[in-house]
């Protein structure tokens, strides 16, 4: 084996003081529950695409009913799988470039680990049960979300004391994305989970909010959800992740802070393009939209930065399926978020909304984006984390990749379709004037197009399995005997020849 | 770190002279087109809000210079909608089967319209093209319960059958002969294979059979006549074909008769116009059974 340093005992030394070292035991514990739970949210989210195909599949009962397991997929993704992927990186990022350990020590991080799993089982069973709020990815009881509470405040205070004791007279790009992803989310997820609980032992709780107002305050968290948790914090990990893997420099500092200000100044006014055509006043759904379209360039701002990053060093992505990985996420997140803007504008969301087309959009930016950036963070971090040389498989990597590229591609195409047909199925009129479809004349014409889509989840989800194999081996410290791209069979595999 | 400004060299770009673990930044300007796009976006925003509603005050809002509102857009074009519908809609209410089946061109569009209601609000319990399912009639073949004139499925369509609340629905009970204690289960049985017998589903012979006559002839015959052929003044089935709403095995058989049905249909006056059923009523006559 070609592991050339042993040392698990979790610490990286931070410059000449052995004593002063990284942080990395926690960081490799959310490796492991980021993993586990993307799992876990690829696995049901191919059950619920099969049961929207086969509604036998709910199998009568309650608990496994689509209308409980759909949350629990959004929230395992979304909260699960991304949350840890966005607390663990960004415990590993702000400590190197800060050059400084977890402010507080080991205690507290270890705390915000468990307290956030703790939250994400509580969340779970919630949704099992049916204990719910009903508010979009915020459907957990005031129960849970004061639990959450708790554990962000003390991933804030981590987060910021560590930017504080900084070795480093500047604060990298990375940190000010996550650090506006940390307090976004606190702002956005106490305001709209404000709610009184019918008694201090009753799951179940009143909004504060009633009416359209309750709906609009949903909607500007949900709409934030998608903005904080899934672009602003994706990009910090895209900052550091990308520059590393590919060994280049930013391409620009100047695009960096224009674009991060304008996102986020421009992000929080968009929720109400969720609301058109509802009791919302027009005045807000108009601002709605024209915030949404000038978001547009601020989102493509970190695209350029990820992929003109590259520059010089496109032939690594020839041999480096990981960062092939972290710029196919970055390609996806440019056609979500050019995609996203164009749904808002009120004349095509009155053909895109209710229909599979958002569907289709949210997981162009969910499995394209999110997920994919993830993959490439994980295939960077593991061998960082468990000292070893190199992954187990680089070809097991491009496996994966393109399993899982494939299974994004069956995924929106077959939503786009079935989408749009949906649409313009229910605002189909006859010359007479009487529509032409029934609603269950729709749902039949999108049938074959619910299968495509469970395949293409399938495509998904077998990727993942051969990621999970390969990074198992990765950290155990095995290397497989193959060839390396570019390059013959045994030249970088040293040692196996004698076998 | 100190700045040390450096230049990169694949492409001669400055650095900003920061760097973190490893990771530089270049000094490149911002893209024009990339910023030219995003003042491009920032002015059609202007120019969408000044054009349509935007900005909110105190009491009222800027309602934007096209005086376009959602509201009034949504309701301007169902006027035009219900506008171009009236003509025909207005003859349907108020002309009688008779005359509206003489006009061709109103026929027509009672069926294309029916066809549509009839999948929204029909097809539901009686499936789509009214072939129905157990419990729920099939309307497309001629085997009716109260009748298959286009009279007689307008009347059932206004009023409902069995609908609380609505005084001239059709109403008829089937007794709970067993769970009343009108009859034994023993004599449910026996009736149950006469029954069957009668449409030929069952076996003739069986010892229970006569016994079977003997209690139909005293409970049953009075709505479902001697010979069993039903009667469609109070709903009764006909009980010597081979159609059966819930079922023609034994075992449903017998608990028809133990327990009865009373199946429930809406009355839709009132939830639907007068036009609207008609519509509905000249459809489902259009099935295949109607008389």
């Amino acid at each position: 084996m070609s592991s050339t340093t042993a040392s698990l005992t979790g610490a990286s030394p931070i410059g000449a003081n052995p004593a002063d070292a990284y942080h990395e035991d926690v960081v490799r514990a959310f490796v492991i529950a980021t993993i586990f739970w993307g799992v876990a949210a690829f696995a049901a989210g191919v059950y619920i695409a099969l049961q929207l195909a086969f509604p036998a599949l709910n199998l009568g009962l309650e608990w496994t009913s689509f209308g409980r397991l759909r949350p629990l997929h959004t929230s395992a993704a979304i909260f699960a799988f991304g949350g840890n992927a966005l607390l663990g990186s960004s415990f590993y990022v702000v400590q190197r470039t800060c050059r400084a350990s977890l402010f507080g020590g080991a205690a507290p991080a270890w705390f915000v680990f468990f307290g956030y799993q703790f939250f994400i089982v509580l969340a779970a069973l919630g949704y099992m049960l049916g204990i719910t709020q009903s508010k979009e990815y915020a459907e957990p009881e005031w129960y849970v979300d004061l639990w959450l509470t708790l554990v962000w405040v003390v991933y804030l205070v981590i987060f910021v004391g560590t930017l504080i004791k900084r070795e480093e007279p500047h604060i990298y790009v990375a940190n000010w994305f996550y650090l506006a992803f940390i307090i976004t989310v606190a702002m956005l997820h106490i305001v709209n989970n404000l709610a009184i609980p019918v008694s201090p032992f009753s799951t179940k709780s009143y909004s504060l909010f009633s009416g359209v107002q309750d709906a609009l305050t949903q909607w500007w968290y949900g709409h934030n959800a998608v903005g904080f948790f899934l672009t602003a914090g994706f990009l910090g990990m895209m900052y550091y992740f990308i520059p590393k893997q590919a060994k280049r420099p930013v391409y620009s500092y100047r695009l960096s802070i224009v674009h991060f200000w304008s996102l986020i100044f421009l992000y929080i006014w968009a929720g109400p393009h969720h609301l058109h055509y509802t009791s919302l006043p027009d005045w807000a759904s108009t601002l709605g939209m024209v915030f949404s379209v000038m978001l547009w360039m601020p989102s493509w701002g970190g695209m350029i930065n990820g992929l003109m990053t590259l520059s010089g060093a496109w032939d690594k992505l020839r041999t480096d399926p990981g960062l092939r990985f972290s710029v196919t996420a970055v390609a996806f997140y440019g056609m979500a978020t050019f995609e996203g803007p164009v749904m808002s504008i009120r004349q095509v969301n009155a053909l895109s909304h209710y229909t599979d087309w958002t569907i289709g959009h949210v997981h162009s930016g969910a499995l394209g984006w999110n997920a994919f950036i993830t993959f490439g963070m994980l295939y960077y971090l593991v061998p960082a984390l468990w000292k070893r040389e190199r992954l187990y498989s680089i070809r097991l990597v491009s496996w994966h990749f393109w399993t899982a590229t494939i299974g994004i591609l069956l995924y929106i195409t077959s939503m786009w379709v079935s989408g749009i047909m949906q649409g313009l199925m229910w605002r189909a009129y006859d010359q007479l004037g009487f529509l032409q479809y029934s609603f269950v004349e729709t749902v039949q014409a999108m049938h074959p197009f619910y299968i495509i889509r469970a395949l293409g989840g399938l495509c998904f989800l077998t990727g993942a399995l051969i990621m999970v194999y390969n990074l198992w081996r990765t950290a155990r410290g095995d290397v497989r005997d193959e060839a390396p791209y570019g390059g013959t069979r045994g030249a970088s595999a040293p040692s196996t020849a004698a076998a | 770190m100190p700045t040390k400004i450096e230049k990169d060299s694949l492409t001669g770009t400055e650095t900003t002279g920061h760097e973190w673990d490893g990771i530089k930044e270049l000094n490149n300007p911002l893209p024009k087109w990339w910023l030219y796009t995003f003042y491009a976006c920032v002015l059609f925003s202007v120019v969408w809000s000044v054009l349509y509603p935007s900005v909110p005050g105190i009491r009222s809002y800027f309602a934007g210079i096209t005086g376009s509102h959602q509201r009034k857009d949504v309701e301007e074009k169902l006027s035009a909608a219900a506008a171009s519908q009236a003509q025909y809609r207005d003859k349907l209410a108020n002309l009688d089967f008779a005359a509206i089946r003489n006009d061709p061109e109103l026929t027509r569009f009672a069926l294309s319209g029916g066809r549509v209601l009839f999948a929204e609000n029909c097809a539901p319990c009686h499936q789509s093209g009214g072939v129905g399912a157990k419990g729920y009639p099939n309307l497309a073949d001629d085997d009716w319960l109260w009748g298959g004139s286009i009279e007689a499925i307008h009347q059932t369509l206004r009023n409902g059958i069995r609908w609380p609340g609505n005084d001239d629905t059709r109403l008829s009970q089937m007794p709970r002969f067993l769970a009343d204690g009108m009859l034994t289960a023993p004599q449910v049985n026996a009736v149950a294979d006469y029954v069957l017998s009668l449409s030929g589903l069952g076996p003739a012979n069986l010892p229970t059979v006569a016994e079977g006559a003997k209690i139909f002839a005293e409970q049953c015959v009075a709505c479902h006549g001697e010979q069993g052929k039903g009667n469609r003044e109070l709903g009764a089935p006909n009980l010597t074909d081979k159609i059966w709403l819930y079922g023609s095995d034994k075992a449903s058989v017998v608990q028809t008769i133990a327990q009865s049905r009373n199946g429930v249909m809406p009355a839709w006056s009132g939830r639907l116009d007068p036009a609207t059923i008609k519509m509905l009523a000249l459809y489902v006559h259009a099935l295949g059974g109607g008389e």
